[in-house]
C-alpha cells in the first residue's frame, strides 16, 4: 500500500490531459459509469484543442452527396501515404459524422448551410468539401462544448497539475504522480485504468505553433513504463505558420485561407504550387489555374487547386522555393486572399487571422498578401495502440489524441486531427471503463518507488551553479530546427543524436531557482525530461528511415521506398533505460477495403 | 462621499489605479453636459413663457396639453402650473431610465466605478437590486409614453409647415425653425427607436428570429440603430435644448426666423 | 531595431509583494509577452506566469499593463515609447498565487453553477436544423475565450469582495445568454439569473465590454437583453397584473 505522505486521490479511470482526446474520453467513461478524473496542467478550456481554427473532417454529405466514408478513409490513407493503421482510418471515417453531431447536442454551433444544416469547407487533401467548422475558431468551439459538458456531468477536474510519473503494479498500471503547479506539492493519483491524452511535442522545435505545454509528456510517460512508440520520425510542418515579426515566427495561418480561396506566390507573383505537384496526386489535381479557380465553385468537372495539396507537400515546396531566392523578404513565400476575396467575406470567414495579423503583424489580410513559411506542427508518430479500443501495449493504459499514433500515418490531413479526438477519445474512454469494470481490487502502487520519483523531480533544487533550464530548451529548439526539421540527411541526424546527449547531461547539471510555488524554471526543467526523450526518438526513427515518406523527408533518400519501408512501422520501446528500435510490419488491409485504391488508378 | 471604498487586499498592488492616461476627462466632461442640460432644463420647463413662436412650439412644452397654453396642442384642462410638468416627466424618465444615461451618470456623478479599473467610490454596492434603482426596470413603460411625445413632435414639426398670414389666415411655407423642429423630431426618434428596450420588443425577445421573417428585419434594423445610441443620446440631447433655446429667443424677440418661402 | 524599457513587474502572492524593474531591449514587433518571457530566461527564471497559445485563441495570459486589463500576447511594445516604464501586474480581482498568477477558481465556480442546455426534440427527420440568422447571434457569445478579464474590470466584485457569492459576472452573463439565445433550448434562466446570478448587481456601466479582448459586445449583446428578458418576466407591471387577473 502506498503510504499516504503525498496528497492521494483514487479513481477509476484518470485521463491525463484535458484537451478535445481528454474530455471526450473522460464524458465517456463517466457515462460508462466509472468514477473517472481529468487532469491537465494548464488551466481548464486552454488545451491545445481550444488553438484549432479551420475545423473538424466528417463525411456528414451537407454540401456534397457524393462524400462518404470511404472517400473520406481514401483521402485519409493516401494523405498518410499509406503508411496508415487502416483499421483507425476506417473507424474514424466511419465515426466522425456522429461524433460531430453529438457535439451539437451538447450546444455547438457550427456554421449553417442555407437549408439549416453544418456547412462543410474544403481542406488540403480532402476530395469533398467536408470540415464542419466555426469561421477559423473551430477548435474553441468544441473545447468549450465538451468541457461545459463534462462539467455539467459532474466530473472532477484537476487542473494546473503535471502528472510526471505513471506507476505500475506488476506488469499493468495504477497510478500517476505529478505536482501542482500552484503549490509546487506532490500528488499521487491511484487509479485502475489510464487515458493518455496529452497531445505532442512540438516544443521541441524552434518555430512552432505549439504552446508550452508541448513536451511530449505522454509519449514519454507511456515510454517509461515499456508502451511502444510508432513513427517518431513523422512530425508535421504546417506550411504556413507566420514568419514575420520574429518574435511571433511559427504561429498557425490557418489552411482555411486556402480552402476559402487563398492561393501562395512567390517573390515573383507566380503561383508555384503548380509546379510541384507530384505523381501520386496529377490525376486529381488542376494543371492550370483556371480550372483550380473554378474549383471552389464547381468540383464535379474540376479538379482541386494545387494550393490545397497535403501538407508535407505544400511544405516542401515553400522550402524550396525560397531556398531557390524566390521567397518574400523575411524568408517565406506569400500567400494572397486580399486580391481574391472581397473585404467582408474575408472578415466573415477568417476573422481571428485578420484579427491575429492586424494586431501582431500591422498587416490587413484583406488588403495585402500574408507572409508564410513552415512550422512544427503535428506529430503523427506517438504511442501505439490498438485500433478499436485505443489500449496501448501496457495492460490498464490507454490513449488517444495527438498522443497515440496510427491513425495519420505518414502525414495528417487538416480536419482529420479535430475528428480524430472524438472517435478514439470516445474509445479510449469507453474501454478503460471496461477494462475498470472487470478489474479485482484496488490499485496500489508501491509507496518506495513514488518516493524515489519524488526525489528525483526534485533533483534540480539540489544542483549548484549548472544551467539555467531556458538555455538548455533553448539549445534543443535550435539542435532539432536546424538538424531535424524538414528536410533531414544522415550526417546531420547524427549530429543531432550528439547534441541530443550532450544536452541529456546537460540537463542533469541543470540549476533552479527560488521556490516551488508557481515556479515555471522548475517546471521547465522537469519538461525538459520528456522533450529530450521525444527528441531523441524522433531523431532516432529518422535516422533510419532510409526514405522520404509525408513528414518525413531525407535528402539523402529522396524518393519512397516502398518495398521496404513502405511496409513497415518503426518501433521504440524502452530496453534498460534506453530506447531501442526495431522494425515491424503494417497491419494488412483487407482486400475489400483495398479495392477503394485500385479502382481509382 | 463619506464612504470612500477601501482596497480590497488579494495579494497584488492596492492602488486606487495603476492607469496612467486622463480617465477622469470621460466623467468630468459628462458631468458637465448633464449638469448643464439639467439646470438649462429644469429653468425652461418652469418659466412657463416664450415657448411658443407661432408657427414654432418648444419641444418641452409639446404637446401642450393645458386649456391656457400659448399653444394647445390637446387642451384637457385647465393647468395652474407650467404645461411643461404636464409631460416632461415622460422624456425624462425615459432618460433617467436609459441604459446609456445610467451608464453615463452611474460612471461620472456616482462614481460606480469613475472609470474601468478605477477603484469604486463606494464601500457598499448593491446595484440596482433594490429600491429606488429596481425600479429601472421599468423603462420600456417610459419608452412607450416617450415615443407618444415624439408623435407630438413630428405633429409640430408639420404644424411648421403653416405660417399665420395677415388676414388672420394660414399659408403653407418654410423657415429655420421648421428644419430645426424636424431635426429635433428626427433624432429624438432616432434615439428612441434605437432603444435597448425597443430592440428588445421588436424581436430580441425570441430565440427563433427567423420563424418571424418580419419581427427579424425590425429587429435587425433597430439592432443597427442601437450600436450608435450613445451617439443618438447626445445629440438629440444637444439638439432638443437648442431647439428650445431657437423658439425662446425667437418669441422673445432676440433673433427673427429665417424664412425661407 | 532593439529598444530599451523598464519593465515594473509585481512579485509576490497572497501575503503581499512588491513591484520590481527588470531592464529589457524589445525586438521589433514583440509583445509583452515575449518581453516577459525574457526576463524569465535571463533575469528572474522564477517568475510566474500564464500563457499557452501567443495568439489571442486561450485566454491564458490575462494581466494588468499600467493598470489597464489586457492579454499579454495581444499587447504589442510598440505601443510604448521607447525609454518608457511600463506597469505589469496581475489582475486584481482574485487571489494571488503568484506574481503575474492568480486563482481563477471562482469563474470555474461559477461556470457548474449555471443551469445546462436543454434541447428541444429532433426534427421529424431526426435531423437538427438551425438557420444562421439564429446562430450568428450566439455565435458572438461562443467567441469568449475565457480570458476572464471582463471579470477582473468589473467592479461589482473587482472592488467589493463581498458581493462574489450573489454575482456571476459578464463572462457568466455572455454564457447564459448564449444558452437562452440558442435557437433550440427550452430551458428558462430567468429566475436563475435574477436570483442567482445576481444580473441586477450590473449597473451596465460597460467596463466588461471595453476590456473583451474578442470585442464581444457583453453590455449591450448580452447583458441588456437578458435584463430585458428578465423584466418580461417579474418587472413587466402589466404582465404581472395579467398573471394576477388569470390567477397564474
Ligand atoms: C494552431 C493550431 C491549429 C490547428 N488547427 C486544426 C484544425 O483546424 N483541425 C484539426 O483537426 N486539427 C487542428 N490542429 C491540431 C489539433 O488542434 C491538435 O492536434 C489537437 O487539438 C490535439 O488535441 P489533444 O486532445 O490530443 O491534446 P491537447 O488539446 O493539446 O490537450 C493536451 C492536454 O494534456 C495536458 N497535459 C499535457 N501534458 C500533461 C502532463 N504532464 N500532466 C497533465 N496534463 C498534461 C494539457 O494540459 C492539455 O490539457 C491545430 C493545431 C494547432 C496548434
Ligand atoms: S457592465 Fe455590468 S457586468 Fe459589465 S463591468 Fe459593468 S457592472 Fe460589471
Ligand atoms: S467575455 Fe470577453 S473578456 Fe470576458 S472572458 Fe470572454 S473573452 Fe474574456
Ligand atoms: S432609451 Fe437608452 S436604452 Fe432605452
Ligand atoms: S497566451 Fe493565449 S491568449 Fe495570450
Amino acid at each position: 500500500m502506498a503510504n499516504d505522505k503525498y496528497e492521494t486521490h483514487e479513481y477509476d479511470v484518470i485521463v491525463i490531459g484535458a484537451g478535445g482526446a481528454g474530455l471526450r474520453a473522460a464524458i465517456e467513461a463517466s457515462a460508462a459509469g466509472v468514477k473517472t478524473a481529468l487532469i491537465c496542467k494548464s488551466l481548464l478550456g486552454k488545451a491545445h484543442t481550444v488553438m484549432a481554427e479551420g475545423g473538424i473532417a466528417a463525411a456528414l454529405r451537407n454540401v456534397y452527396q457524393e462524400d462518404n466514408w470511404k472517400v473520406h478513409f481514401r483521402d485519409t490513407m493516401r494523405g498518410g501515404k499509406m503508411l496508415n493503421n487502416w483499421r483507425m482510418a476506417q473507424l474514424h471515417a466511419q465515426e466522425a459524422p456522429d461524433r460531430v453531431l453529438e457535439l451539437e447536442e451538447w450546444g455547438a454551433l457550427f456554421d449553417r448551410t442555407k437549408d439549416g444544416r453544418i456547412l462543410q469547407r474544403d481542406f488540403g487533401g480532402h476530395r469533398y468539401a467536408r470540415l464542419a467548422h466555426v469561421g477559423d475558431r473551430t477548435g474553441l468551439e468544441m473545447i468549450r462544448t465538451l468541457q461545459q459538458h463534462a462539467v455539467h456531468k459532474g466530473i472532477d477536474v484537476y487542473m494546473e497539475c503535471n502528472i510526471q510519473r505513471l506507476l505500475k503494479d506488476g506488469d499493468r498500471v495504477c497510478g500517476a504522480f505529478g505536482y501542482w503547479r500552484e503549490s509546487g506539492k506532490f500528488v499521487t493519483f491511484k487509479s485502475k485504468a489510464i487515458v493518455l491524452a496529452t497531445g505532442g511535442v512540438g516544443k521541441a522545435w524552434k518555430f512552432t505553433s505549439n504552446s508550452w505545454e508541448y513536451t511530449g509528456d505522454g509519449t514519454t510517460l507511456a515510454a517509461d513504463v515499456g508502451a511502444d512508440l510508432i513513427d517518431m520520425e513523422m512530425i508535421q510542418f504546417h506550411p504556413t505558420g507566420m514568419v514575420w515579426p520574429n518574435s511571433v515566427r511559427g504561429i498557425l495561418v490557418t489552411e482555411g485561407v486556402r480552402g476559402d480561396g487563398g492561393t501562395l506566390r512567390n517573390s515573383e507573383g507566380e503561383r508555384f504550387m503548380f509546379n510541384y505537384i507530384t505523381d501520386y496526386f496529377r490525376a486529381e489535381t488542376a494543371e492550370t489555374e483556371e480550372e483550380a479557380d473554378a474549383w471552389y465553385e464547381d468540383k464535379t468537372n474540376n479538379r482541386r487547386t494545387p494550393d490545397l495539396l497535403p501538407r508535407d507537400e505544400v511544405a516542401r515546396a515553400i522550402n524550396a522555393e525560397v531556398k531557390a531566392g524566390r521567397g518574400s523578404p523575411h524568408g517565406g513565400v506569400l500567400l494572397d486572399i486580399a486580391s481574391r476575396r472581397s473585404a467582408e467575406y474575408i472578415a466573415r470567414r477568417l476573422p481571428s487571422m485578420h484579427h491575429q495579423f492586424k494586431e501582431l503583424a500591422d498587416v490587413d489580410i484583406t488588403k495585402e498578401p500574408m507572409e508564410v513559411g513552415p512550422t512544427c506542427h503535428y506529430i503523427m508518430g506517438g504511442v501505439r495502440v490498438e485500433a478499436d479500443t485505443a489500449a496501448t501495449t501496457v495492460p490498464g493504459l490507454y490513449a488517444a489524441g495527438e498522443v497515440a499514433a496510427g491513425l495519420h500515418g505518414a502525414n495528417r490531413l487538416g480536419g482529420n486531427s479535430l475528428s480524430d479526438l472524438l472517435v478514439f477519445g470516445r474509445r479510449a474512454g469507453l474501454y478503460a471503463a471496461q477494462y475498470a469494470q472487470n478489474l479485482e481490487g484496488h490499485p496500489s502502487p508501491d509507496a518506495d518507488q513514488i518516493e524515489q520519483y519524488a526525489q528525483e523531480l526534485l533533483a534540480p533544487f539540489n544542483n549548484d551553479g549548472g544551467e539555467n533550464p531556458y538555455t538548455v530548451h533553448m539549445a534543443l529548439q535550435d539542435c532539432m530546427q536546424n538538424l531535424v526539421g524538414i528536410i533531414r540527411t544522415e550526417s546531420e541526424l547524427k549530429k543531432a543524436q550528439t547534441e541530443i546527449a550532450s544536452l541529456k547531461e546537460r540537463l542533469a547539471k541543470v540549476t533552479v531557482e527560488g521556490h516551488r510555488q508557481y515556479n515555471p524554471g522548475w517546471n521547465l526543467a522537469l519538461d525538459l525530461q520528456s522533450l529530450l526523450t521525444t527528441a531523441e526518438a524522433t531523431t532516432m526513427g529518422a535516422l533510419e528511415r532510409k526514405e522520404s515518406r509525408g513528414g518525413h523527408t531525407r535528402e539523402d533518400h529522396p524518393g519512397p521506398d516502398p518495398d521496404k519501408y513502405g511496409k513497415i512501422n518503426l518501433v521504440l520501446r524502452r530496453k534498460d533505460g534506453e530506447l531501442s528500435l526495431s522494425e515491424e510490419p503494417l497491419p494488412e488491409m483487407p482486400d475489400d477495403l483495398k479495392e477503394l485504391f485500385e479502382e481509382s488508378k | 462621499m463619506s464612504d470612500q471604498a477601501v482596497a480590497v487586499n488579494r495579494g497584488g498592488p492596492t492602488d486606487k489605479t495603476l492607469r496612467l492616461d486622463a480617465w477622469w476627462v470621460e466623467p468630468a466632461v459628462t458631468v458637465g453636459m448633464l449638469s448643464t442640460f439639467l439646470i438649462y432644463t429644469t429653468w425652461a420647463a418652469l418659466v412657463n413663457e416664450h415657448y411658443y413662436a407661432e408657427p414654432y412650439l418648444s419641444p418641452f412644452y409639446s404637446p401642450c396639453l393645458s386649456t391656457s397654453c400659448m399653444h394647445v396642442t390637446l387642451g384637457l384642462f385647465d393647468w395652474p402650473l407650467s404645461p411643461a410638468i404636464l409631460i416632461l416627466w415622460a422624456p425624462a424618465g425615459f432618460r433617467l431610465t436609459c441604459y446609456y444615461y445610467r451608464k453615463a451618470y452611474y460612471r461620472s456623478f456616482w462614481m460606480s466605478p469613475p472609470a474601468c479599473a478605477v477603484r469604486d467610490g463606494h464601500a457598499q454596492y448593491s446595484g440596482e437590486t433594490r429600491f429606488p434603482l429596481l425600479m429601472q426596470n421599468l423603462h420600456r413603460y417610459f419608452f412607450y409614453a416617450a415615443t407618444l411625445v415624439v408623435l407630438f413632435l413630428w405633429w409640430d414639426a408639420l404644424l411648421a409647415f403653416s405660417f399665420p398670414t395677415a388676414d388672420g389666415g394660414s399659408e403653407f411655407g418654410m423657415g429655420l425653425g421648421t428644419l430645426v423642429l424636424i431635426a429635433n423630431a428626427a433624432f429624438l426618434s432616432l434615439y428612441s427607436f434605437s432603444c435597448h428596450s425597443c430592440r428588445h420588443l421588436c424581436g430580441g425577445g425570441l430565440d427563433v428570429l427567423s420563424q418571424s421573417p418580419l419581427r427579424f428585419k425590425l429587429w435587425r434594423q433597430v439592432s443597427r440603430l442601437n450600436e450608435n445610441h450613445m451617439l443618438f443620446a447626445w445629440i438629440s440631447l444637444v439638439v432638443v435644448m437648442l431647439t428650445d433655446v431657437y423658439v425662446r429667443f425667437i418669441s422673445m424677440g432676440y433673433i427673427s426666423d429665417v424664412r425661407f418661402f | 531595431m532593439a529598444s530599451e524599457f523598464t519593465m515594473r513587474v509585481w512579485r509576490g502572492d497572497i501575503s503581499g509583494g512588491e513591484f520590481k524593474d527588470y531592464r529589457v531591449e524589445a525586438q521589433e514587433g514583440m509583445v509583452v509577452l515575449d518581453v516577459i518571457h525574457t526576463i524569465q530566461a535571463t533575469q528572474a527564471p522564477d517568475l510566474a506566469v500564464r500563457w499557452n497559445c501567443k495568439a489571442g485563441k486561450c485566454g491564458s495570459c490575462s494581466a494588468e499593463i499600467n493598470g489597464k486589463p489586457r492579454l499579454m500576447c495581444m499587447t504589442r511594445m510598440n505601443l510604448f515609447e521607447p525609454g518608457e516604464t511600463i506597469t505589469i501586474s496581475p489582475i486584481q480581482t482574485f487571489p494571488l498565487l503568484r506574481d503575474l498568477v492568480t486563482d481563477v477558481s471562482f469563474n470555474y465556480e461559477k461556470a457548474k453553477s449555471i443551469p445546462a442546455l436543454k434541447l428541444k426534440a429532433k426534427e421529424a427527420d431526426g435531423t437538427r436544423r438551425m438557420y444562421q440568422d439564429d446562430v450568428d447571434r450566439v455565435q458572438e457569445f461562443h467567441k469568449c475565450i475565457e480570458c476572464f478579464l471582463c471579470q477582473d474590470v468589473c467592479h461589482v466584485i473587482r472592488d467589493h469582495e463581498d458581493n462574489k457569492p450573489e454575482f456571476a459576472g459578464p463572462r457568466s452573463f455572455v454564457r447564459l445568454a448564449s444558452l437562452e439565445m440558442h435557437p433550440l433550448d427550452e430551458e428558462d434562466r430567468r429566475e436563475f439569473l435574477k436570483s442567482d446570478a445576481g444580473l441586477g448587481y450590473c449597473n451596465i456601466t460597460k467596463c466588461c465590454t471595453e476590456v473583451c479582448p474578442e470585442g464581444i459586445h457583453i453590455t449591450d449583446n448580452a447583458i441588456i437583453p437578458l435584463k430585458e428578458r428578465v423584466v418580461d418576466a417579474y418587472y413587466d407591471p402589466v404582465v404581472w397584473l395579467m398573471n394576477k387577473l388569470t390567477g397564474k
